[in-house]
């Protein structure tokens, strides 16, 4: 790897070997008021969210005013084809009633809510990203197997090199490294 | 990612890192109803005496009629209880066949609930009676007089004559009645044995139990309820009922919930996890009843045959058609949007008054599909549709409170209690 430019700080990786270390380690994280962070545990620990002090999403809104817009599509197009521009009888049925425009518009509310969920996630987290300074350390595979990380990135106001460093060290983790990119 | 440390509206968790191990209290004294049991049992009881009785008098003022209309209020009543009980018989077995680990601490209600199939049985007398004697105040297929000048009608005699009728009672309440009490009986037993085979004999019951309780579900909506008007027919109709009685048992089992909390029992075993879970139950039934609901109807107004639309023109004339409305907007529309969110879900506050809304949104929808061919675009109200839901009502409770009297509210040895204890939604 020498023969790359040299690396640049881009936070810390602290691991864990058990959920509840990590659980107390991220209140105090949370305490002293760091706000790009993140913790990542091969299973969901429950009450985690809690002590990171995350909040609730924008994603359900984002859900509803997807589905209101499916809703109305929905119900829009049919009117549109069938009762507004292009008029023909069928079976002497009304050209527009609510009834016979409930499947589609159904339909389509839940496309759409379906939709906005999944890109209001995907867009949420960040997405698309090609890479994260986390991916930078070899421990970090153990995420997904036995052990709990807690990061701190770099461009958090509060992290200074030296500084965070040491508080990170005093929350008792098994194993500080710096993340480099 | 950004995040924010303050403390936001779904921040309503105890901080799981200072109390690590919450302390669960399994005294007698927490877990049993004790005199609270009779105090409701006593109460319950007699309101229950005294509803039955002044039904039957005011019955009996208005001679045949009066005693026809009884008859109506009576079934409506009974049917709304019946589909409690029926819910509740569902959820038992939903739950043993799934496995499911966070409804433990909620299962007794179910199981305490389900076990008055028997008491239901007794009820029924009142609406089987009469057509054992050949009275026909309740189901016009039971007058020979209408029977013949009613072609269409006479020729579904073969299914709905009064014997056969009074067989397939037989069989349903027979069924309900073995699996209710046997969930109860063999839950109970575990109480004291511990022993965690009985939850693997109750795990290959549930699925044949299903089984059994979706035919004879079906098939008694379309005796106790779709009969009334005998020439329509609707294939939708069991699943309809269906959809309501859960509605109505996922509706009952918030507000038990509550007010057992409320008396000073189950204090921090059903948590906020399990109404929060509740709720989402209420708010999918309420969406399941509203879809099929929807469905049977479309198909009818599409088709437009006579014979098949005759029913819905009945709901859709004079003042019926208020309460066509009053279903689409409370039973569906308004608390859908009322539940959407998880907040409400997660206030026992808000969920507790939809709760109340559903039962009486049920009722409505019962009283839609009951009452109409009593009355042609009138309804047709009256003070024994309230006495009835009393004296039905009254008796149910009591039932209930008499069977937790003495025994664990909850399944306290059951395998998946502490999974359920510890139960958190994400």
């Amino acid at each position: 790897m020498s023969d790359q430019a040299p690396k640049k700080f881009a936070g810390y990786l602290v691991e864990f070997e058990t959920p509840h270390d990590i659980m107390v380690a991220a209140t105090s994280v949370r305490d002293a008021g760091f706000t790009r962070w993140d913790t990542h545990t091969p299973f969901p620990v429950h009450g985690l969210d809690h002590a990171m002090g995350l909040r609730g999403t924008a994603l359900p809104w984002i859900v509803m005013l997807m589905g209101v817009t499916g809703c109305a599509v929905g119900l829009g197009l049919q009117w549109w084809t069938n009762a507004h521009n292009y008029q023909f009888v069928v079976s002497g049925k009304p050209f527009f009633s609510i009834p016979a425009t409930i499947p589609v518009t159904f339909e389509l509310t839940i496309l759409f809510s379906a939709i906005g969920a999944f890109l209001g996630m995907i867009l949420l987290n960040g997405f698309p990203r090609w890479h994260h300074p986390v991916f930078s350390s070899e421990r970090f595979r153990r995420a997904t197997q036995d052990r709990f990380f807690l990061s701190v990135e770099a461009e958090d106001p509060l992290c200074e090199e030296d500084k965070t460093g040491e508080f990170l060290r005093s929350l008792g983790g098994s194993h500080l490294e710096k993340m480099e990119v | 990612m950004c995040r924010k440390t303050s403390e936001g509206p779904f921040d309503d968790r105890e901080d799981t890192v200072s109390a690590p191990n919450r302390a669960i209290d399994l005294s007698g004294e927490q877990i049993t109803l004790g005199p609270v049991g009779d105090r409701v049992t006593r109460i319950a009881g007699a309101i229950g005496v005294l509803g039955l009785v002044a039904t039957a008098l005011l019955g009996m003022q208005g001679g045949v009629e009066g005693q026809a209309r009884a008859m109506n209020s009576y079934l409506v009543a009974f049917c709304f209880f019946l589909s409690i009980m029926l819910g509740a018989l569902f959820f038992t077995l939903i739950q043993h066949v799934t496995r499911a680990g966070w409804s433990v601490v909620l299962r007794r209600f179910a199981e305490a609930i389900a076990a008055n199939a028997p008491l239901m049985a007794v009820l029924a007398l009142p609406i089987l009676v009469p057509i054992a004697l050949g009275r026909d105040l309740l189901y016009v297929w039971t007058s020979s007089e209408a029977l013949a000048h009613d072609h269409l009608m006479a020729g579904k005699v073969g299914f709905l004559n009064p014997t056969f009728f009074l067989i397939r009672m037989v069989v349903y309440f027979g069924a309900w009645s073995l699996m209710g009490s046997w969930f109860f009986r063999k839950s109970v037993e575990q109480d004291t044995s511990g022993d965690p085979n009985l939850t693997v004999k109750m795990q290959s019951a549930s699925a044949p139990g299903l089984f059994v309780f979706a035919i004879t579900l079906t098939f008694a909506s379309l005796d106790l309820l779709m009969s009334l008007e005998p020439n329509w027919f609707s294939t939708m109709f069991g699943v309809y009922f269906f959809a309501g009685s859960a509605l109505a048992f996922f509706a009952t089992l918030p507000i038990v919930s509550y007010f057992t909390q409320k008396a000073g029992r189950l204090v921090g075993l059903i948590s906020r996890e399990h109404y929060h879970d509740m709720g989402k139950f209420v708010f999918a039934f309420i969406v399941f009843w509203a879809y099929i609901a929807f469905s049977q109807y479309m198909l009818y107004w599409y088709a437009n045959i006579p014979e098949e639309t005759v029913w819905f023109l009945r709901r859709q004339t004079g003042q019926w058609e208020s309460l066509s409305w009053l279903l689409l907007f409370g039973h569906f529309i308004v608390p859908f949007l009322a539940l959407i969110s998880r907040i409400p879900k997660r206030a026992k506050g808000t969920l507790i008054v939809g709760a109340f809304w559903m039962l009486l949104m049920h009722y409505a929808d019962l009283y839609y599909v009951a009452m109409p061919h009593l009355s042609e675009g009138v309804i047709p109200l009256s003070l024994m549709d309230l006495t009835a839901m009393l004296g039905v009502g009254g008796f149910f409770v009591a039932s209930v409170a008499t069977r937790l009297r003495n025994r664990s509210l909850v399944p306290q040895r059951d395998p998946r209690l502490h999974e359920s204890l510890a139960f958190e939604n994400f």
